[in-house]
């Protein structure tokens, strides 16, 4: 067998389906399958459930009208949360990419985490963005405003689809995370760049808009706190998720690694055989 | 010696655009293409006009995403990019050598796409202070340019499903550059009423993207090529 | 409420599509676990 130049290069690449004797293992309901879940988690996911509950009642019902926005303020509630979470995402994808990168052998935790944390980034910038357009349509009477944060956070959204893309390229575990790490630590300089450049050129043309896409809004006090639960909320949901999807990752890359051993185990026996 | 190394990259990629004349034959009849068809989309001399400069801009981006997949599509078929490695040439070396080729590929496309548009749509440089700005755009926007597009057909290179990524990843990144860019060759057209004095802002903005990406890049390639 | 229909339909949108991933994310967990090992499941 001639050796392969380059170690870790995959011999075979594998196609994760599920495997056909899943019939034949004696089903179990479906909470009693073991999964990602530990009993910290189920407490954390109750709580999330709960939160989210209450921030629907404080965010549509409790909460009061504003005096500008009238009703639409309440879109705010999921508006906001989900946009800082985005935001602390995608800085943790990059703290994680750097700590990855910094020495070498590094765990691919540090991987696994940052692409699970990109990827529920990507989820809530979609969410904040679709959320935030129909909140423009209600009070600006547009759905979308070329100003510099929405433009921005536009790019933000096409960038780490592009990173989460980059993800599936293919290759070794190694490979795959050093080129999103370095993707993702590539972002953090491009994204304030082409914040600046955008924030440049609007100031250039400033066209009549219909309102101004800066405006502080006041919020009383049943109000600020039903923003402040739903920021408290959706960053707890946001570490739910995390720890189950880089979990999922991990047994990914586990079943991935044992499907090639076997592949090879075979190889290896034809060749005997 | 590093310098030395850079050049002798630089001067092994234009040698092989030379011998295979892709950019000649194939890239810059396809960027006029382009030039083309936004006139039959727009329809309207005055809008054409108004617009060159965008459209100069843009066809040269996507004539980029062309000659960076060709560039690194050659490296990695027979793995010259790995031998290099292996026989361990400095990284950074190969970034600079492979981006000074691919800015003179780059700077050629778009003399030829200025020259273009000042046939086509009717566009003019007005006066030695249109030219300089011109001239310093183009070879401001180009280093920007060579810089990223190195570095990200770096990260795509040798990869399954290269093709339809590296546009995905290369177009946000450049943003700033044809914001910059386009908004400069307006001002040396004098396009929309701009002039020539309202364009070089815009050509500082660039000259600070190529400040960032050619650091940043001599600095990641290594890691990105090092697989 | 005024503009009911956008404001209930922003939280719907919310809370299905952070939903529909949890629901993915946990079903892909139990799919896999069954292919695994208690050693390759640090957290159990």
């Amino acid at each position: 067998m001639t050796s392969d130049s380059v170690s870790d290069r995959p011999l075979i690449s594998i196609d994760l389906a599920l495997p056909t004797d899943l019939d034949t293992v004696t089903p179990a309901s479906a909470a009693n399958r073991p999964g990602t879940g530990t009993a910290a988690t189920r407490r954390l996911g109750t709580l999330v459930a709960v939160m989210l509950t209450a921030l629907a009642a404080f965010g549509l019902v409790f909460s009061a009208e504003d005096v500008v926005q009238g009703s639409t303020v309440r879109i705010m509630y999921v508006h906001v949360p989900t946009i800082w979470v985005a935001y602390m995402a995608f800085l943790v994808t990059a703290v994680c990419s750097g700590a990855y990168l910094s020495r070498r052998n590094r765990s691919l935790a540090w991987d696994r985490v940052a692409g699970a944390s990109a990827e529920v980034g990507v989820l809530f910038v979609a969410i904040s963005l679709v959320t935030g357009s129909l909140w423009g349509r209600l009070t600006w009477g547009t759905y979308w405003v070329w100003d510099a944060r929405l433009t921005t956070t536009l790019f933000l959204f096409i960038t780490y689809v592009g990173y989460l893309a980059v993800r599936r390229l293919g290759g070794t575990q190694r490979q795959r995370a050093r080129r999103s790490a370095v993707l993702a630590l590539l972002a953090v300089l491009e994204i304030p760049l082409v914040h600046f450049s955008v924030e440049l050129w609007r100031s250039l043309h400033q066209e009549a808009s219909v309102a101004n896409p800066n405006a502080r809004v006041e919020l009383d006090g049943l109000m600020l706190f039903s923003l402040f639960l739903g920021v408290v909320t959706f960053t707890l949901f946001y570490v739910w998720l995390v720890l189950h999807r880089q979990r999922v990752l991990a047994l990914e890359d586990t079943v991935a690694d044992r499907g090639l051993d076997e592949a090879i185990r075979d190889r290896r026996n034809e060749a005997v055989g | 010696m590093r310098a030395r190394i850079a050049l002798a990259v630089a001067r092994k990629d234009l040698r092989i655009e030379a011998n295979s004349r892709v950019l000649t034959n194939q890239v810059a009849p396809f960027s006029a293409v382009v030039m083309v068809m936004f006139a039959f989309a727009l329809d309207n001399d005055g809008i054409l006009q108004r617009v060159a400069p965008g459209l100069v801009w843009l066809a040269v981006l996507f004539s980029m995403l062309v000659v960076v997949q060709r560039g690194f599509s050659v490296e990695t078929a027979d793995g010259a990019l790995d031998s290099l490695r292996v026989a361990g040439v400095d990284p950074a070396a190969i970034f600079w050598g492979k981006a000074v080729a691919l800015m003179a590929q780059l700077a050629a496309l778009e003399a030829l796409l200025v020259a273009t548009a000042i046939i086509l749509y009717n566009s003019s440089l007005d006066g030695a202070a249109a030219v300089v700005l011109a001239v310093v755009t183009i070879v401001a926007a180009t280093a920007g340019l060579g810089f990223v597009g190195i570095l990200y057909g770096g990260l795509a290179a040798g990869a399954r499903g290269r093709e339809t990524l590296l546009p995905l990843l290369l177009l946000p990144v450049v943003a700033p550059v044809l914001i910059g860019a386009t908004r400069a060759t307006e001002a040396a057209f004098g396009a929309g009423g701009a002039t020539v004095s309202e364009g070089w802002p815009w050509v500082g903005l660039l000259a600070v993207f190529v400040v960032v990406f050619g650091a940043v890049g001599s600095l990641a390639f290594g890691p990105l090529i090092d697989e | 409420m005024d503009h009911a229909g956008f404001i209930l339909l922003s939280w719907v949108l919310t809370f299905a599509a952070t939903g529909a991933y949890a629901r993915f994310v946990v079903r892909r967990g139990r799919d896999l676990a069954a292919r695994a090992t208690r050693e390759e499941m640090p957290w159990t």
